[in-house]
């Protein structure tokens, strides 16, 4: 149920519930913020990462009920009762034993899949919610459904053998699907 | 941005009557459009409506073999949902063709026929455009038009809609469902959106105050013999700078149907009926092809950065009637095109 509440000098302010990696958060928020601003101004979740602001790199990824969404371009307001992943809680969804780490994690580490490192959150994000919808069988089906994570250090060919490393073999696969 | 207020309907009568009772007033659903024209004060809403919990997000099956989807189902719920792909698999291509994974789990099907136009003048709120601003006039003409129309333009605009998934409804026959004050009636999709004329800020033929339900493809079957050939500036995740739908009934080694939409290359999907039903009979040749290729693009004009596009929409065209004769469709994961 959409609950307003008073108006304040920022204007009307809209009551939503998220669950984010898990915990329940309840915010009051204006209707123009995007999720990505909620995260990373609100919550303090700085993982998440403003690259263009307009949909563009896929640095801001996130998993919406496990589907991989460029948060800049959603309003918080429209993700009431949604749950939320960010890279800070993709390692819970499949804890590895040894560090505690995602397997998508681990493999970017062994492939040295970035350089700066900013878009390594979205490209994680993103891989997770490739590896759960089940549609890339090959390693150039990987790149293609890859594109909406730009890297301009040009990691690519190192981002593409780690989703697929991890995809091919299966260690990430059932947790996320 | 601007302010805005929101309110979240969940029937359809009610979005209806949310939409009517403030000027004003728009949609939202995926937002992936909107919420980044939001961003550069393109678009104001004086309210928002989000329609995201109004039970529009099924695909189902019609009398005649076809298919409804739902104004909410998303781009990726409909490219991969088993009976498009059987079914319309012209459609499944086109729109995996388009934006990217993320773009396409967040954008519906009703917005997808609503976004609006990617010209860069369009999109920067401190220079004159006719669309955004009517009567402010079109730097494009003499500015940078890469990306632009070439057919279907007008004096006061050149912009393309930048949309593949209308590009394949286009050629499918496709029906749009719509709701609004008035009740309820049905728009072809070739009639959906409009040429600027001297209206471009109008991209469709919407009524003030209606909103999309549904998109309707009636049963067709072309089998393999279909293809959407996207020829853009990066091999993924572009827009496209020609594109085309194509799809070709055999009968005895000769044409009996064949349907062509262009796209990246008008204000709206682009066919001619006429030049379509010229090639009824004739052999599936480059001839032919070439021949249909010309009068498909009867017309089209340059504005000296777009100038390319008619050789290229040329070459596509023909390229895009081997591919569905051979029955040997593009992919949208191995680029190359054969």
């Amino acid at each position: 149920m959409l609950q307003r509440t008073d108006a304040s000098q920022r204007g009307e302010l809209y009551r939503v519930k998220l669950a984010i990696n898990g915990a329940p958060h309840d915010v009051e928020v204006a209707p123009w913020v995007t999720l990505l601003d909620l995260l990373r101004e609100g919550l303090g979740l700085t993982g998440t990462k403003k690259g263009c602001d307009h949909g563009q790199c896929g640095a801001c990824t996130v998993l919406l009920d496990g589907m991989r969404v460029n948060a800049c371009l959603l309003l918080a307001v429209t993700c009431d009762d949604r749950a939320i992943t960010t890279i800070e809680g993709v390692a819970s969804l499949e804890p590895t034993a040894g560090g505690g780490l995602h397997p998508l994690q681990d493999a970017f580490m062994d492939h040295d899949a970035f350089q700066c490192g900013y878009c390594t959150p979205g490209q994680i994000c993103s891989a997770v919610g490739l590896i759960a919808e089940g549609h890339a069988h090959s390693r150039d089906e990987v790149r293609e459904l890859m594109s909406g994570n730009l890297c301009r250090c040009g990691a690519y060919s190192n981002i593409a053998d780690a989703v697929w490393q991890v995809l091919r073999d299966g260690t990430a696969g059932e947790g996320g699907r | 941005m601007i302010r805005f207020d929101y309110v979240r309907p969940t029937s359809v009568p009610d979005a209806v009557k949310a939409l009517a009772a403030k000027p004003g007033a728009q949609v939202i659903a995926g937002g992936t459009n909107l919420v980044d024209l939001l961003k550069y004060d393109v678009a104001k809403p004086s309210r928002l409506i989000d329609i995201n919990r109004l039970p529009l997000r099924a695909i189902e099956d019609t009398a005649d073999g076809g298919l409804k989807l739902g104004a909410l189902v998303t781009n990726a719920d409909a490219a991969y949902d088993v009976r498009v792909a059987q079914r319309f698999p012209l459609l499944a291509s086109a729109i995996l063709a388009g934006a990217s994974a993320q773009l396409r789990n967040a954008a519906t099907t009703g917005g997808n026929l609503l976004q609006r136009t990617r010209c860069l003048y369009f999109y920067d709120p401190h220079v004159p455009c006719n669309k955004r601003e009517p009567g402010t006039g079109c730097p494009a003409r003499t500015g940078v038009n890469r990306n632009l129309a070439v057919l279907g333009t007008s004096e006061h605009c050149i912009a393309t809609h930048p949309s593949d998934m209308c590009v394949a409804l286009a050629a499918l026959n496709a029906v749009v469902h719509v709701t609004g004050p008035a009740g309820e009636r049905q728009i072809a999709l070739s009639d959906f959106h409009r040429v600027p004329g001297d209206r471009p800020d109008l991209d469709n033929t919407l009524e003030r105050g209606e909103l999309i339900t549904a998109v309707e493809v009636p049963f067709s079957d072309f089998g393999r013999h279909y293809t959407y050939l996207k020829l853009r500036d990066r091999l993924s995740y572009a827009f496209a700078l020609v594109s085309v739908a194509a799809a070709v009934r055999l009968d005895a080694g000769r044409i009996d149907e064949l349907r062509v939409a262009l796209g990246g290359v008008a204000p709206k999907p682009w066919r001619n009926l006429e030049a379509e039903g010229l090639l009824a009979g004739a052999a599936p040749e480059r001839r032919a092809y070439e021949a249909f290729a010309d009068r498909l693009l009867a017309g089209a004009q340059g504005f000296g950065d777009n100038d390319f596009k008619l050789g290229l929409a040329r070459r596509a065209i023909v390229r895009a009637l081997t591919q569905a004769v051979a029955g040997t469709p593009q992919s949208q994961s191995d680029k190359r095109v054969a």
